[in-house]
């Protein structure tokens, strides 16, 4: 048993590649060589040197005394907030931008919601001196100017999608135009592992760095490799997927999804996919999602930009349905409150959508004894207006 | 026999017009078809909008969120379609994405097809080996033919897979690119023409995208037996509602 992608990209009965003809060869030559790259020796030592000089990896893990001592048990973050640009997202970026190299190709697109995946492009597309193109919805670009203007400092050029709700769904449905329309010299940096196969397997093998340093330096300060949980906020779910990777097939360690529920679950305004999903087919992938009777895509809502997804990836919809991982919904207030908590008890400033994994601890109590690592996946600079305003600072 | 493969005897070339269902107004499905039909449209392909119409360019995105404001959706399209053959009987085919039919229920689709008089599919997202895999036993149970997509980026190979699966025609993308008028064709479509042309496949070839008017038809179906024409209607469906359908088709051929 494993929970791993199989040949064909299905995580159980979730994922594939359900896109049309036009994406086909695109698709196939990376799903025919993505694997044979990244075990070239030469791909992994730049891959590992750039994690390493580059990005500021290995990222701490730090044993949150204070969080700790509150909840009565051992709590460690896994700081990615500390990687350069911000979150955890560059570690896909760099992997991607390798990848497109490798492949001959001199031209990026991405989609960006509240445009941490986009200026993670933009960042190695200039490290690179790649020509990028991030695309975004005019809604977003309306409300994260600090990160558009990010984007445009790095050189890339910010297309504001403009079809159906114009937020980040739309900015995905429009990368996947241009990479139709540009078949042939383009790569298309997916930010999450979400899309067609092979983006889920490939995002998260760049990601399950964060579990790989997890272990070692678990079994530096507590003596094991294991954790007896993992917690890791979902949207699209890359963050989660990569503190999960290497803990997947090992059951001892308990694997906690957490969601947004936005203004409630059952609110009308909520990206809680596991609650509020079901089975059908986003942007390539077969998975759970928010959607109509009638299937057609919902909007989700939640005051975390980086969850605001109406799919999750087709691991994490394995991960529910199987009964392998345990999901957990936050609301906006909840998820605010552990943010303030963490400034106050860690003086650490956290992204909202890490603030949502942070704000389990009230109702979901572990043994004291209980190592539980949760991954801090992005740093709060970001969400000063939001929590400016939240907070009336 | 299927009315698709009994039009694709005929000797000439033929024209496909599609539209989105539920555009300009709500309640035009019916007599948009009607007057296709009788302006001499060879068959028509009747879209099903979706949220998220990934191969479609703007004009047809457009015309999906509008038809999905005005209410449109599955179970109504196929209660407007429900008497369409006491009065057409040229070839009609679905076209959509799949989720909305995968919701639907693919096995409950076919047969709701199958009880209008619906003659074929045409799904660009759902490929062709989970066709094969899944579904291909019920289109056949309810007499559904299955339209697949070529392109010029489309291997040999594949091509000729697709061919071997195909019955009917074959849905040849003039370009890579989503749907919408372009400025015409140019060499490098010609040589894709002469390439699957040369190719001698079972199915006759369809070409769509990128054709608006008699020049790209006649371009489109120089080696090819028919083309779709579906922005450049649409675009006419803005300007003038339901008005008009014949002057549109006759300038085309």
């Amino acid at each position: 048993m494993t929970y791993h992608a199989d040949e064909k990209g299905y995580y159980g009965e979730f994922g594939g590649a359900f896109i049309p003809e036009m994406l086909y060869p695109n698709c196939e030559e990376l799903r025919q060589n993505y694997l044979q790259i990244m075990a070239e020796p030469s791909f992994q030592e730049e891959f590992h040197q750039l994690l390493k000089d580059y990005v500021g990896r290995p990222t701490p893990l730090y044993f949150a005394k204070r969080l700790s001592e509150k909840y009565k048990t051992k709590i460690y973050l896994k700081r990615e907030d500390l990687c350069h640009t911000g979150a955890h997202k560059v570690n896909n970026t760099i992997g991607q931008i390798l990848m497109a190299k490798k492949l001959g190709k001199n031209r990026i697109i991405a989609e960006t919601g509240a445009g941490q995946h986009g200026v993670a492009t933009a960042t190695v597309c200039a490290l690179m001196g790649i020509e990028c193109v991030v695309y975004m919805g005019e809604i977003d670009i309306a409300r994260q100017a600090p990160n558009v203007a990010r984007m445009k400092m790095l050189g890339a050029e910010v297309r504001p999608a403009k079809s159906g709700s114009k937020t980040l769904k739309d900015a995905t449905n429009e990368a996947i135009r241009d990479w139709i329309n540009n078949p042939v010299d383009t790569h298309y940096i997916i930010g999450s592992v979400v899309g067609p196969h092979p983006y889920p397997d490939m995002v998260a093998r760049f990601q399950s760095v964060i579990s790989e340093e997890i272990k070692s330096q678990l079994k530096e300060k507590e003596g094991r490799e294991n954790p007896d949980y993992v917690v890791a906020c979902v949207g699209g779910g890359s963050n989660a997927a990569g503190a999960y990777y290497h803990f997947l097939d090992t059951p001892e360690v308990g694997i906690i999804a957490v969601e947004a529920a936005g203004k409630g679950i059952h609110s009308g305004e909520s990206a809680a996919t596991s609650v509020l999903g079901k089975v059908g087919i986003i942007h390539g992938s077969k998975t759970l999602l928010m959607q109509t009777q009638d299937g057609q895509i919902t909007e989700p809502y939640s005051i975390s930009a980086g969850l605001d997804y109406p799919g999750v990836g087709p691991l994490h919809a394995h991960l529910y349905k199987s009964g392998r991982g345990e999901f957990i919904s936050i609301t906006d207030d909840d998820a605010m409150t552990a943010g303030l908590g963490l400034c106050q008890l860690e003086g650490i400033i956290p992204a909202i959508e890490s603030s949502h994994a942070l704000a389990i601890f009230e109702n979901r109590k572990f043994k004291e004894d209980d190592v539980v690592v949760v991954n801090l996946s992005g740093r709060g600079d970001k969400d000063l207006q939001n929590y400016i305003d939240y907070f009336k600072l | 026999m299927n009315r698709i493969k009994q039009k694709l005897q005929e000797d000439r070339k033929l024209l496909s017009i599609y539209f989105t269902a539920g555009y300009p107004q709500l309640n035009d499905t019916v007599q948009i078809i009607q007057d296709l039909e009788k302006s001499g449209v060879d068959f028509i392909e009747v879209g099903l909008p979706f949220s998220d119409p990934l191969a479609d360019g703007p004009t047809i995105q457009e015309s999906s969120t509008a038809a999905l404001k005005n209410g449109m959706h599955t179970e109504l399209l196929f209660e407007q379609l429900k008497d369409i053959r006491k009065t057409v009987s040229i070839p009609l085919i679905l076209m959509g994405y799949f989720n909305p039919v995968l919701q639907y229920g693919v096995e409950k689709f076919c047969q709701k097809c199958q009880d209008i008089g619906i003659d074929g599919l045409i799904l660009p997202d759902l490929p062709l080996d989970v066709y094969q895999d899944e579904y291909q036993s019920i289109f056949k149970k309810y007499g559904l033919i299955n339209i697949f997509l070529i392109t010029p980026q489309t291997s040999e190979e594949r091509v000729r897979a697709i061919d071997e699966a195909s019955e009917g025609f074959i849905y040849m993308v003039s370009s890579a690119s989503t749907t919408g008028a372009k400025e015409g064709f140019g060499e490098e479509q010609a040589a894709y023409f002469d390439r699957i042309a040369n190719l001698n496949l079972n199915n006759p070839q369809i070409v769509g995208f990128g054709i608006s008017n008699a020049q790209t038809f006649q371009q489109a179906t120089e080696k090819a037996k028919g083309a779709i024409i579906g922005s450049a209607f649409i675009k006419h469906l803005t300007q003038n509602g339901v008005n008009g359908i014949s002057d549109f088709v006759n300038q085309i051929r």
